[in-house]
């Protein structure tokens, strides 16, 4: 295992958010505006190491 | 009346990374994933459980057969036994009549027919929950392997997402490519995953529509893994080939938001309809390719693309005259009715204001979430935080997938629900042969010597081992077998229930 991904882990075991269930009922209660609130949470999911990861991401061509 | 019933299916080839060793080879590590599915279910993993009898890659839908002789190796789809590749080609058939397998150096998901987009909508999602069972046994292994639901590394390299119809042989290729060529070159504007980075190396900094339009390079062609076409021409019909053609198109985006993936399979069947009825719009685009990678590489949508009649149509009013030509002649039932309902949603936001559409369209939503990142962080579309945010909205994984978050959130329509992309992993499709597949899987199994789309092989009994044809993707239906094969469990029993009849030999 990574340290990138160690790092992750020990971020959400201590005290990170807990899972958001999924809406019951999506429709007609879409939020489009106010991403702001969202980044927050998603900042606490990136991968730490953008650089790295970046860097790391090769694949070989396919279909 | 067109309706959007047909035929289809998709196929997902999933980027693939083993977190801290870039260097591991991704054949291995695509074998390891599809295995890792397939152990712990009990299904068999092997290149020769693929019948390949009816493979025929290097046939063209414009009459002819290219030369093996002058084929890349990439285009084969089955390596001799003797290719040190071939120890990585697992090769399985799951329960819900799909395959997941090792294409070239990334493991792919190909989904089971299926009749309408909006089955297609689920067994293609379930496809991602299967690709999330792998990397969930694989992470208490010494190396896990993450995956990824996208087209590119923006380092050169791109993989596919493709899509499958079955259509009328009847119909003239050509009138097929002119029919389909304006709307594929502007489709992406429905459906595309967006892109951080223009070029195939990502060589300009900035964002685009679609992840795959800068990896095309020609109009028609056979060829999936170098010079990309259009319309891909592989004539490979899996049925019976006098009387249907499957199409394969390989210029889709793979997309995570079911919006953009019913209206992708939904617009693209009633197109196939009008082509089939000889009522397709009558445009033609002086240069397809330019055009679309300025279609994709322009977020204004107002790009003007030149016709070969001098005149010049935006990518909108190009999907705005398939749009009215569909609507114009379709059936009203409800699964038409409903992609056309999509499909103007989709046409009347772009028009109006295209971030309307980030609950809905992958490169809109994407879009949204990197221009917010950009003014928070003061960034430019350089910024490698930019890149890891276009890779990681793809990761399969709830708890890091960034489209996954924003679905979460709310902020992503959602037309299934978790329970019924679970049931799809493991349930095969009723209405085509996908459900005699299944069976064959799942109660069947121990006398299964290979399958295919289009074949099953049998050892069963007294009959010697069988290879039973199903050339007819509409029969092998469950409305067909179920009452037919209740309490059979044998291959033999299964036999001589579909009324195969033992060749004797005459001995007066």
């Amino acid at each position: 295992m990574s340290s990138q991904e160690q790092v992750q882990k020990d971020h959400s075991a201590g005290g990170g958010e807990p899972p958001v269930d999924p809406p019951e009922a999506v429709q007609g209660q879409i939020n489009t505006q106010n991403v702001d609130s969202i980044l927050d949470e998603i900042d606490g999911v990136l991968e730490t190491n953008a650089e790295e990861f970046v860097r790391n991401f090769v694949q070989k061509g396919g279909q | 009346m067109l309706s959007v019933h047909r035929v289809m299916g998709s196929e997902t080839e999933f980027g693939l990374s083993q977190p801290g060793n870039p260097r591991a080879n991704p054949m291995r590590d695509s074998a390891r994933v599809v295995d890792a599915y397939a152990g712990p279910r009990g299904l068999r993993s092997s290149q020769n459980f693929w019948d390949f009898a009816t493979e025929s890659p290097l046939a063209d839908a414009r009459g002819f057969f290219m030369n093996i002789a002058d084929a890349d190796s990439s285009q084969l789809t089955h390596v001799p036994a003797e290719d040190v590749e071939a120890q990585y080609l697992a090769n399985v058939v799951t329960e819900n009549g799909a395959r997941y397998y090792v294409d070239h150096a990334h493991p792919e998901y190909s989904s089971p027919e299926v009749l309408t987009p909006r089955d297609l909508v689920a067994y293609d999602r379930a496809g991602d929950l299967v690709a999330l069972a792998s990397v969930r046994a694989l992470e208490k292994s010494g190396e896990p392997v993450n995956l990824y639901k996208n087209n590119t590394d923006s380092k050169g390299s791109s993989y596919g997402t493709h899509e499958n119809y079955l259509v009328d042989r009847g119909v003239d290729f050509d009138d097929i490519v002119a029919g389909l060529i304006p709307f594929f070159v502007t489709r992406q504007i429905l459906c595309g995953s967006g892109r951080v980075g223009i070029g195939r190396e990502g060589e300009s900094a900035g964002f685009q529509i679609s992840s795959r339009a800068d990896f095309f390079e020609a109009e028609v062609g056979l060829e999936t893994t170098l010079r990309r076409p259009i319309v891909n021409t592989r004539d490979e019909p899996h049925a019976d080939p006098a009387k249907y053609r499957r199409l394969h198109v390989i210029i889709g985006d793979a997309t995570m938001a079911e919006p953009a993936t019913l209206v992708r399979f939904g617009s693209t069947s009633l197109v196939l309809g009008l082509i089939e009825a000889g009522l397709a719009p009558r445009l033609e685009l002086a240069d397809p390719l330019q055009a679309l990678w300025d279609v994709s590489h322009d977020l204004d949508l107002a790009a003007e693309l030149p016709l070969s009649d001098g005149s010049t149509m935006t990518a909108l009013q190009v999907q705005e005259a398939y749009y009215s030509a569909c609507a114009q002649h379709a059936g009203d039932d409800e699964d038409t009715a409903s992609v056309l309902a999509e499909w103007r949603r989709f046409l009347d936001g772009l028009a109006e204001d295209p971030r309307s559409l980030a609950d809905s369209i992958d490169w809109v939503a994407k879009w949204v979430l990197l221009e917010s990142y950009r003014e928070r962080e003061g960034i430019d579309w350089d910024h490698p935080k930019l890149a890891l945010v276009d890779v990681q909205y793809h990761d399969v994984r709830p708890e890091k997938g960034l489209f996954h978050k924003l679905e979460q959130a709310g902020r992503i329509r959602r037309l299934t629900t978790d329970a019924e992309v679970e049931a799809a992993v493991t349930a095969a499709p009723e209405g085509t042969r996908a459900y005699l597949r299944s069976l064959a899987i799942t109660r069947f199994s121990a006398d299964l010597v290979a399958a295919s789309w289009d074949s099953l092989v049998l050892n069963a009994g007294d009959f010697g081992v069988v290879r039973l044809p199903m050339s007819e993707p509409l029969k092998g239906t469950r409305a067909l077998l179920e009452d037919r094969l209740s309490g059979i469990e044998t291959s033999a029993g299964l036999l001589e229930a579909l009324g195969v009849d033992r060749l004797k030999t005459k001995n007066d």
